[in-house]
C-alpha cells in the first residue's frame, strides 16, 4: 500500500512567480513526515504539488520530478486524475460535502469515480473506513444524516474516513488540526499513529509539539525575504532536528529566535 | 418604533447618576401619535383650499416628519431625534413605495374578477364577438411558449454559466460576461425583430410561428439564467471543489455531482424566476406570433395566441359592444399575475427543499 516518494529539483511556480525552488528530498513510506515553517513559505503549495493539486490554480505551475515507485507523476503521459486516486488529501478546514449523508460522504470517492459496488460491499466500505477514522462508534447510529451536522473534529474525521475509503498509497494533510480543539486535535494524531501503519502520510503543521510527537521526519521550509521562494532548508529524523539542527535557522525557528 | 428602556425613577435629560449617561424616552406610541397628528393638520390645511388626498398626504407627512422630530429633539436628544428622523423617513419611502403596487393588485382585481369564470378558462375566442369567450387559448398558447422557451435558454444558459465560472478564463470570458450583460438590456421588442428576420430569411416575409416567439423570448431569457446561474455557481465553495478532486474525481464529474446538487436550490429559483420575467413579455410576441382566436397548440404551424398579446388586442380592438373585450383583457391581465405569483411561490419552494440540510 504505501509507496516511497522521491522528490527531485522541484520548482514551483504561480505564474512566473517562484514561490518554492529547488526540493530535494525522500519522503519514505509507511512513516509520517511532518512540513514545519513560517507561514507563506510553501508547505502547502509543496504538499499540493505532490498530489498534482496544485495545478488547479489558474497559472500553476511545477518544473523537476515527483517519483513514486519510479513513476514520475510529472511525466506528459501522466492523468492528474489518477494521480490524486493514489494520492490523497486532508484539507486545513474540514470539508464535508453538505449535500451528502456522511454515509454518501465516506464513498464519495468511490461512487463519484463510477465505482460499481453492491450494497453490502459498501457497506462494509462505510464502516471499515470509519472505523479506520476513528469515528464509526461516533455516527454509527445516524449514518443518514447530514455530513455538515457533525462537529468541527467529527467533520475532519469523516473526511480522513472519505480520504481513505478510496485506498490511496499516501494521505497529504494540510494543517488538519489546525481548526480544532486539543481533543479533536488528538483524537487525529492518534489517528495518524495508526495510519501510518498503512499509508505514507505527510503533515503540515503549524504546530511543533505536534510535529514532534507524530513524525518520523520533520522539513523546515523557510524563505529568504518577501517575494523570494522559499525553500527546505532541512530535511532530518525529527529527533534531530529538534535536539539538535544542522542549520542556525532551523534552531532559530524551532526556539523561537525566527523574525 | 424602537426599543423601550424602562423610564428611570428620575431621568432628567444628560444627567448622570453612574458612568453611563440616562436620556428620557418618549413613550412607545408617541411617534406614531405626533406622525398621525401631524397628518390629521395636513388634512385641515388641504381643507382650508379644497380638500384633496394628495395635498393631505403631502401637507401631512412633512408635518408629521417636523412633529416627531422636534418633539424627539426636545425630550430625548440628537441622536435619538436623527434616528426617529431617519426611521420616518424609511417607513413613508416604502410606503410611498407600496402604492402603486397595491393599486395595481386591486385594479386588476376589482376589473377581472368579474370575468374570472369557468368559460373564461374552457373557451376561446373562435365565433365571439360580444359576450362570453374566454383565454383557454391564451392560456395554453402561453404555456406552450413559455415551456419551449425555457426548454431552449435553460441549457444554453446553464452551460454558458457553468463555462463562466469553471472552465472560462481571459479574453474569452470577459467577452462572454461583456455580451452576456448587453444582451440582458436588450429592448424585448428588439428581440422579437431579431427572430422575424431569422424566421423570414427562411419561411419567407410575414411569418407567424410559435417557435418564433420561443427564440425571441429566449433571447430575452438566456441572459437572464445566465448571469443568476454564473451566480449561484459562484457560491459553492472551492473547498468543495478541491475536495473532490483530491478524491481523484474528475472535473466533470465534480461539476455534475458536486457543484450542481450543492447549488441546485439557487439555480432553480433563478430558472423560475427567468421564466416569470419573459411570461409577461407582449411586444416579441406581437411580432413573432401573432393572435388567433381559436385554438392552435402546434407552435409550428402558423398564428398561436399567448395571454400578453391578447389583453393587448382585447383592450385595442375590443369589439362592439366594447366592454366584453375590456373586461376579458383585465381577466387575462389577472391570469397572468397569478401565474408570475405562482412561479414566485414556486421559486421560494424549491429554495427551501433543495437547500443543503444542517442536519442541527
Amino acid at each position: 500500500m504505501a509507496k516511497r516518494i522521491d522528490i527531485s529539483d522541484l520548482d514551483i511556480y504561480y505564474g512566473n512567480f517562484k514561490a518554492v525552488e529547488g526540493v530535494n528530498v525522500s519522503i519514505e513510506p509507511r512513516s509520517i513526515t511532518a512540513l514545519i515553517g513560517p507561514s507563506g513559505c510553501g508547505k502547502s503549495t509543496f504538499l499540493r504539488s505532490l498530489n498534482r493539486m496544485h495545478e488547479v490554480i489558474p497559472g500553476a505551475r511545477v518544473e523537476g520530478k515527483v517519483v513514486i515507485d519510479g513513476q514520475d507523476l510529472y511525466d506528459a503521459d501522466v492523468d492528474p486524475v489518477d494521480v490524486r486516486r493514489q494520492i490523497g488529501m486532508v484539507f486545513q478546514r474540514p470539508n464535508p460535502f453538505p449535500t451528502m449523508s456522511i454515509y454518501d460522504n465516506v464513498i464519495a470517492g468511490v461512487r463519484l469515480n463510477g465505482g460499481k459496488m453492491r450494497k453490502g460491499e459498501l457497506d462494509d466500505l462505510v464502516e471499515k473506513s470509519l472505523r479506520g477514522a476513528n469515528l464509526w462508534n461516533e455516527v454509527k447510529d445516524r449514518l443518514n444524516r447530514p455530513g455538515s451536522g457533525l462537529s468541527g473534529g467529527q467533520q475532519q474525521r469523516l473526511c480522513i474516513a472519505r480520504a481513505i475509503a478510496v485506498e490511496p498509497e499516501v494521505l497529504l494533510m494540510d494543517e488538519p488540526c489546525s481548526a480544532l480543539d486539543p481533543i479533536s486535535t488528538l483524537a487525529i494524531e492518534d489517528l495518524m499513529t495508526e495510519l501510518k501503519e498503512r499509508f505514507t502520510i505527510v503533515i503540515v503543521t503549524h504546530n511543533m509539539q505536534q510535529a514532534a510527537r507524530v513524525s518520523e521526519s520533520t522539513g523546515f521550509f523557510n524563505l529568504g525575504g518577501v517575494g523570494q521562494p522559499g525553500h527546505l532548508v532541512e530535511f532530518n529524523p525529527t529527533e534531530k532536528i529538534f535536539s539538535n539542527p544542522d542549520e542556525k535557522a532551523t534552531e532559530d525557528y524551532i526556539s523561537g529566535r525566527f523574525g | 418604533m424602537s426599543t423601550q428602556t424602562p423610564l428611570a425613577p428620575a431621568p432628567v435629560a444628560g444627567s448622570s447618576a453612574g458612568p453611563v449617561r440616562t436620556q428620557r424616552r418618549l413613550p412607545r406610541f408617541a411617534p406614531l401619535g405626533l406622525f398621525l397628528g401631524g397628518i390629521a393638520v395636513g388634512a385641515l390645511l388641504s381643507a382650508l383650499t379644497g380638500f384633496s388626498i394628495a395635498l393631505t398626504v403631502v401637507y401631512g407627512v412633512v408635518l408629521g416628519t417636523i412633529a416627531v422630530y422636534v418633539v424627539s429633539r426636545s425630550v430625548e436628544g440628537r441622536r435619538t431625534a436623527t434616528d426617529r428622523l431617519v426611521t420616518t423617513v424609511v417607513t413613508t419611502a416604502f410606503l410611498i413605495a407600496m402604492v402603486p403596487l397595491v393599486s395595481l393588485v386591486w385594479t386588476v382585481l376589482e376589473n377581472g374578477l368579474p370575468r374570472l369564470d369557468s368559460t373564461f378558462f374552457n373557451s376561446s375566442m373562435l365565433g365571439i364577438v360580444g359576450e362570453g369567450g374566454g383565454a383557454y387559448h391564451a392560456i395554453l398558447g402561453t404555456l406552450i411558449i413559455t415551456g419551449l422557451t425555457t426548454v431552449i435558454s435553460v441549457p444554453v444558459g446553464l452551460l454558458t454559466a457553468i463555462y463562466l465560472v469553471e472552465y472560462g478564463t481571459g479574453r474569452l470570458k470577459k467577452a462572454i460576461t461583456f455580451f452576456v450583460d448587453v444582451m440582458t438590456g436588450i429592448p424585448s421588442i428588439v428581440a422579437g425583430l431579431f427572430a422575424y428576420a431569422l424566421f423570414a430569411l427562411f419561411f419567407g416575409g410575414g411569418v407567424r410561428l410559435g417557435i418564433m416567439g420561443a427564440v425571441a423570448l429566449s433571447v430575452l431569457m438566456i441572459p437572464v439564467v445566465v448571469r443568476s446561474a454564473e451566480e449561484v455557481l459562484k457560491l459553492v465553495p472551492n473547498e468543495l471543489r478541491e475536495a473532490a478532486y483530491a478524491l481523484g474525481v474528475p472535473k466533470w464529474r465534480t461539476i455534475l455531482k458536486i457543484v450542481i446538487p450543492t447549488s441546485v436550490a439557487g439555480l432553480g429559483t433563478g430558472i423560475t424566476l427567468a421564466v416569470a420575467r419573459v411570461i409577461g413579455e407582449t411586444a416579441p410576441l406581437l411580432v413573432t406570433v401573432g393572435i388567433l382566436t381559436g385554438t392552435n397548440l402546434n407552435p409550428f404551424d402558423g398564428r398561436m395566441a399567448t395571454l400578453p398579446v391578447f389583453a393587448f388586442y382585447q383592450l385595442t380592438q375590443p369589439g362592439v359592444p366594447p366592454e366584453f373585450g375590456i373586461q376579458r383583457a383585465w381577466t387575462a391581465a389577472l391570469v397572468l399575475i397569478v401565474l408570475v405569483m405562482a412561479l414566485n411561490v414556486v421559486a421560494r419552494l424549491i429554495s427551501r427543499f433543495f437547500a443543503p440540510k444542517t442536519g442541527r
